[in-house]
Order: C-alpha cells, then sequence, then structure tokens
C-alpha cells in the first residue's frame, strides 16, 4: 500500500507496461550482447540515448524544486558544445584561440563547463538577485545562448578528428557506454549532495516555504543561484555527449529541444511543479521512460512525429494527476 | 508635462526611445533606410509575428505564458496549404476551418489552466508539441499551394504613393492591431484581463469573471497564431509545418520590450507594435549591413530583453519604496 502512494509507483507501471509491450510484440528487445568488448541492444541503447536528458533532468530537478525552472539548458548545452568542439579545432579567427589547452582532454571539458558555470551564474543572479521570473530570466539565455554558441563556432559546424575527446560519446569503459558512465558519476554527486548533505533538505523548504526557510536561517538566495549553477554544469557536460558523438560543434541542433524532455521527465518523476518535495530517482525514470517510449515508437516503424503528440499527452496527463483540483474532482467522483 | 511622464509610463517611453534612436541610427548609417518601402517591410515582413505578439500580449498582461503559438503558426499554416491542395477545400472554407482549430486549441489551454489550475506555461508546453507534432505528421515537405482565389487574396494590396504599396499580410497586422488595441482598452474584456493580471484573487472579489476571461484570453492568442499562420502562408504561398520555429520567444520579446510587466497587470497592445518594429529594424539592420552574421540578431535581441527586464525590476523596486514612504 505504502509503494503504491509513493511517487515513483506510477511511471514505474508505465514503463514497466511499455517492457511488457516490447517483450510480447517486439523479437529481440531484451537481447544483450557482447560486441567488440562492449554491450549492444535496444536496453543499452535506450539508457545510452536518455543518458544526456537523465543528466539534465538531475539539475533540473533542484531547479524546479525551487519553484523555477531553467528553460536555457538547451542553449547551454549548445555553448558547452561549442567551446569544446573550437577548442580541440581551433578555428581560424575563433576567440577562443587565445587559450591553448594542447588538446588535452581534462583541461577541454574543465573549460567548457566552467563556460557552463558561468552561465549558470548568470541565471542564478537573476532569478535570486534580481529577483526576475525563472521562466523569463532562463529564457533570456535560451534567446542568446545559441547565437553566442553560432558566435563561437562563426555558423558552422566546427568538425575535428580527436579520438580521445569523441570517446566520450561513442566509446565504452568495461562493456558500458561512457554517456551511461558520465551520467553514473553526475547522478552519484548529485544524490550525494541532495539526500547526505542538508543542501536537498534546504532546497526543499526554499520550494515550499521562501519566507518560512529565511526565518529558519536559510540563505534562500544563495540555494536558488547554487541550483542554477549546478543545473547549468550539468548541462554542460550533458552537452559534451553530441558534440563528440558526432565530432563536431553544432551550435544550430546540439540540445534543441531537450529543455522541454527535461521539464517533461522531472514531471513525470513525481516531483512537483510548484517546487517543495523532489524525486531525483522519478526524473531518473521519467527521463528513462520518455526514450524507451520514443524507441518503442521508432522501432514498431511508426513514424517519429507521433512522439511529439504522445509526449503533448503524456505532459498532460501527468500534470493533471498531479493537480488536486483534478484529483478531488475524481475522488467525489468515485465516492459517489 | 507630469502627467505624460510618470514612473508608469517608464517602460513605453522607453521603448519609444530606444524604437526611435535604432531607426534614426540605422538610416544615418545605411543608405535607404529611411525609404517608405524599408519601413512597410517592416509590418510585411513581420506581419506574422505582430499578430502572434498581440495574442500573447493579452496572455502576459493576464500574468500567463503562451509557448505555443510559435508550432501553432507551422501546425495552422501546413494545414491550410494541405486542405487547399490536397483535400481541395475552397480557400475561405480552408482558413476559417483552421482559425476554428486555433481558437478551439487555445480554449483547450485554457480549460486545462483554469479548471485544474496546472500552470501555464506546463500546458502551452504541451501544446508546442502537440501543435509541431500535429504539422509534421500532416506533411513533413513543404506544400505549394496553387490556387485562383488563393493567388487573388495574396495579391491584395492598397498602392501608396512612391510606387510602395501595403500587401495582404500587412493590412491583416494592422488589423489586428488596431482590433487588438480597442479590445484592451474600451471592453470589458480588456478591463477584465489587467485586473486579473494586476491582483486575480483582488479580480475575483469584485464580481469578474476571472474563470471565463482567462479561458477567453489563451482561446484568443490561439486564434492570433493560427491567424499569423494563415496570414504566413499567405507570405510564402506554401505551408510548411517547421515554420515559426522559436516565434514564441521572439514574440514574448517584443512584449516585454514592449513595456509590457511580465508580471502582468500592466502593458500595452501599442507597445509590443513597437517591440515588434524595434525586432525588425535591428534585422534589417543585420541584413542592410551585410558583414554581420545573423546571429547577431539573437544575441541584440537578447541583450535588449535584459536591458528592458532591468529597467522594469528598477521601476518595480522604487515604486515599492515610495510605496513604503507613504506609509502603506
Amino acid at each position: 500500500m505504502k509503494f503504491r502512494q509513493s511517487n515513483l509507483f506510477w511511471p514505474l507501471m508505465a514503463l514497466l507496461g511499455i517492457l511488457l509491450f516490447n517483450l510480447i510484440l517486439t523479437p529481440g528487445f531484451f537481447h544483450v550482447e557482447m560486441r567488440d568488448g562492449r554491450l549492444f541492444g535496444s536496453l543499452i541503447d535506450i539508457v545510452n540515448r536518455a543518458a544526456p536528458v537523465m543528466i539534465l533532468s538531475l539539475g533540473m530537478t533542484l531547479v524546479i524544486a525551487t519553484g523555477g525552472v531553467d528553460l536555457s539548458v538547451g542553449a547551454v548545452m549548445a555553448i558547452a558544445g561549442a567551446v569544446a568542439g573550437c577548442l580541440i579545432a581551433r578555428p581560424e579567427g575563433c576567440i577562443l584561440n587565445a587559450l591553448n589547452v594542447h588538446g588535452s582532454i581534462p583541461a577541454i571539458i574543465a573549460v567548457a563547463l566552467f563556460v557552463a558555470l558561468i552561465c549558470g551564474i548568470f541565471n542564478g543572479f537573476l532569478v535570486s538577485f534580481l529577483e526576475i521570473q525563472p521562466i523569463v530570466a532562463t529564457l533570456l539565455l535560451m534567446v542568446a545562448g545559441r547565437g553566442v554558441a553560432q558566435l563561437l563556432t562563426d555558423g558552422q559546424i566546427v568538425t575535428f578528428n580527436d579520438p580521445k575527446f569523441a570517446a566520450l560519446g561513442s566509446g565504452s569503459t568495461f562493456a558500458i557506454p561512457n554517456p551511461i558512465w558520465l551520467f553514473v558519476i553526475a547522478a552519484i554527486l548529485i544524490g550525494l549532495l541532495a539526500r547526505k548533505s542538508a543542501y536537498g533538505l534546504f532546497v526543499e523548504a526554499v520550494g515550499n516555504n521562501p519566507v518560512a526557510s529565511r526565518y529558519s536561517g536559510i540563505n534562500a538566495k544563495n540555494v536558488k543561484l547554487t541550483v542554477y549553477v549546478i543545473c547549468a554544469v550539468l548541462a554542460g557536460l550533458a552537452g559534451l555527449i553530441p558534440t563528440a558523438d558526432i565530432k563536431g560543434a553544432d551550435a544550430n541542433n546540439v540540445g534543441l529541444y531537450l529543455e522541454l524532455d527535461a521539464i517533461l521527465a522531472v514531471a513525470i518523476g513525481g516531483t512537483s511543479l510548484a517546487g517543495g518535495r523532489f524525486s531525483i530517482a522519478g526524473s531518473i525514470l521519467g527521463a528513462i521512460l520518455m526514450q524507451s517510449l520514443t524507441t518503442t515508437i521508432l522501432t514498431r516503424g511508426v513514424s517519429a512525429e507521433i512522439t511529439l503528440i504522445l509526449k503533448a499527452a503524456v505532459v498532460v496527463i501527468v500534470a493533471l494527476f498531479q493537480a488536486p483540483e483534478f484529483r478531488a474532482r475524481f475522488a467525489r467522483r468515485r465516492a459517489a | 508635462m507630469k502627467a505624460i511622464f510618470t514612473k508608469e509610463r517608464l517602460p513605453i517611453i522607453a521603448t519609444s526611445l530606444v524604437c526611435i534612436a535604432i531607426y534614426v541610427a540605422a538610416g544615418l548609417k545605411f543608405e535607404g533606410f529611411f525609404s517608405l518601402r524599408v519601413f512597410l517591410n517592416f509590418l510585411t515582413d513581420n506581419a506574422f509575428l505582430g499578430i502572434t505578439a498581440v495574442g500573447v500580449t493579452f496572455v502576459i498582461l493576464s500574468g500567463g505564458i503562451d509557448l505555443s503559438v510559435g508550432s501553432m503558426v507551422g501546425c495552422t499554416g501546413i494545414m491550410t496549404a494541405v486542405l487547399i491542395q490536397n483535400k481541395h477545400l475552397h480557400p475561405a472554407l480552408a482558413i476559417a476551418t483552421v482559425l476554428l482549430f486555433g481558437l478551439l486549441l487555445g480554449c483547450g489551454h485554457g480549460l486545462l489552466i483554469q479548471k485544474f489550475n496546472l500552470p501555464p506555461f506546463l500546458v502551452t508546453l504541451a501544446g508546442l508539441f502537440l501543435a509541431r507534432g500535429l504539422g509534421l505528421w500532416i506533411s513533413k515537405e513543404s506544400v505549394q499551394i496553387d490556387h485562383p482565389f488563393f493567388s487573388a487574396l495574396a495579391g491584395i494590396k492598397i498602392s501608396l504613393p512612391n510606387g510602395a504599396s501595403l500587401p495582404i499580410s500587412a493590412i491583416l497586422f494592422l488589423v489586428v492591431l488596431v482590433a487588438g488595441i480597442v479590445l484592451a482598452k474600451q471592453t470589458r474584456f480588456g478591463r477584465t484581463v489587467y485586473a486579473i493580471g494586476g491582483n486575480e484573487s483582488s479580480a475575483m472579489l469584485m464580481g469578474l469573471s476571472v474563470g471565463k476571461t482567462k479561458i477567453w484570453i489563451y482561446a484568443l492568442s490561439g486564434f492570433c497564431s493560427a491567424l499569423a499562420g494563415v496570414v504566413y502562408t499567405i507570405y510564402t504561398s506554401s505551408g510548411n509545418a517547421l515554420s515559426g520555429t522559436g516565434l514564441e520567444l521572439d514574440a514574448i520579446a517584443a512584449v516585454v520590450i514592449g513595456g509590457t510587466l511580465l508580471s502582468g497587470g500592466y502593458g500595452s497592445v501599442f507597445g509590443s507594435f513597437l517591440g515588434v518594429l524595434i525586432l525588425a529594424m535591428i534585422q534589417t539592420a543585420i541584413n542592410f549591413d551585410g558583414s554581420l552574421s545573423s546571429w547577431w540578431t539573437r544575441i541584440a535581441i537578447g541583450t535588449l530583453l535584459l536591458i528592458f527586464m532591468l529597467l522594469q525590476k528598477g521601476i518595480e523596486v522604487s515604486a515599492r519604496r515610495t510605496s513604503k514612504k507613504a506609509g502603506h
């Protein structure tokens, strides 16, 4: 009974439903095999493809828990990807050429994440210190961010040939694709921060009742600032994956619409969009659920556009189930 | 003099000044920028943005947001084209169907937001997915429209001196603009929208029909974006499911630059018109320059948006200080 009331119950049931559907109707869906020292199969593919959205949803969970939202993650992904691409390829006339990292992968990642961090400070400053509504404050970077990324790449897709960096997106370690490892590392760090330190409690307190949290001595401004910074750094990390995967920085398309997927994953995972209690496990589950749905639709040969319509339906249904007004109506009808 | 320069009017005054400054600066820098033809092109090339922005103004005035308008333009555009070209529906009937579709989808947003108290950004985000998916599902390829009535419609224009003319899309934009200004300032609906944006509970306590108005606000925005989609099809003589990508951001930017407070309750439709003009001028100036790349447009719009947001914040803070001093 207790598990049924858990936030994870319905998304988990939906995921099991999709898997059951595939078990019966898609032959070989559960087949996983070892090839060239790497695991292959639909299940691995789902998690691998979901990795960027899962990484985004970690940060988005914290932002939404404080009652905010970050629309700029897709653009930040593009910026981080552009920075990494430019540092490796060093295209002519690029302002980043002043910084020579000599192709060192850790340095490239560090610079890309640092630029993402600055984006996060910008968002966080607007939201927490200037008290601009989160939707609008982050809309700003969503509009201008892609312009900045294109400025860095001069509107071109900056391609590079660096097997070590490309391995971030397409390689594997211990048979598991690297994007999954990146996600696991990020998830452990965020999990520790949110559940083993007081920080998670602060985030929930600020989202639940900013006034009460201030009276209990929490610096709500700093908490809000940090969630946007964390979210942006994670977005930077997520942006490196597709960039490494296609061996090029595509400022136009990297992370396009992913902010919506991340918000969706968080909403499905049971974190209230009004802020307050959050569930990181739920958001991860939400991201996997959406990717399973997409993969299932694609393997069944249904056109990809239907996923967009389905996503819309899922958003509305999930939001309705979370809404007290809808629950009250539903309960009344059942009682009658 | 004091009556004109009140604190509440500061955003619209700032917008007007920026508008004039950009126009003069670009006009001095680029030859031919001051011509009537270039000015009319601001209206023609941005008619679909302008019509969308009028609808979005009402949404933002009420304290909400509508993210679905961009994909709505794409969806209704391809729908019009397919209805005329593949289903052989008369263009007038096709346009009426599409406008009704936009109205109903907007109504759906309003119902979900009003009846179940869902966050507007989430509901209209779902609308964004739905409309884009539906549009792509109808046809992934762009569809050319070839119909005598439609061509005649696209050819309507008002001739002006110096060989300039005002085509149908610009005419429709101006009509919607005037209708929007009248609706906002002269009707019960408009006053209720401002009241909801100012303070929803007080509006309710004043006995205004908040619920019904909120649904109509989103229906209006849906209708405007559908009309924008139709105008876009007339403008390009074809429908494309991918048109209007990112338009929601431009529309919101135009409204904010036009001085409408994002928290709702204060602003004007005319301000949004100035906002659209500013965006159009930036775009045209960057085109005139030729050496600047198009992504500078995005950065320029973002920077302007930031400046106007900071200005709004400054006004809010100083207003709070004044009311504290007055002892409230």
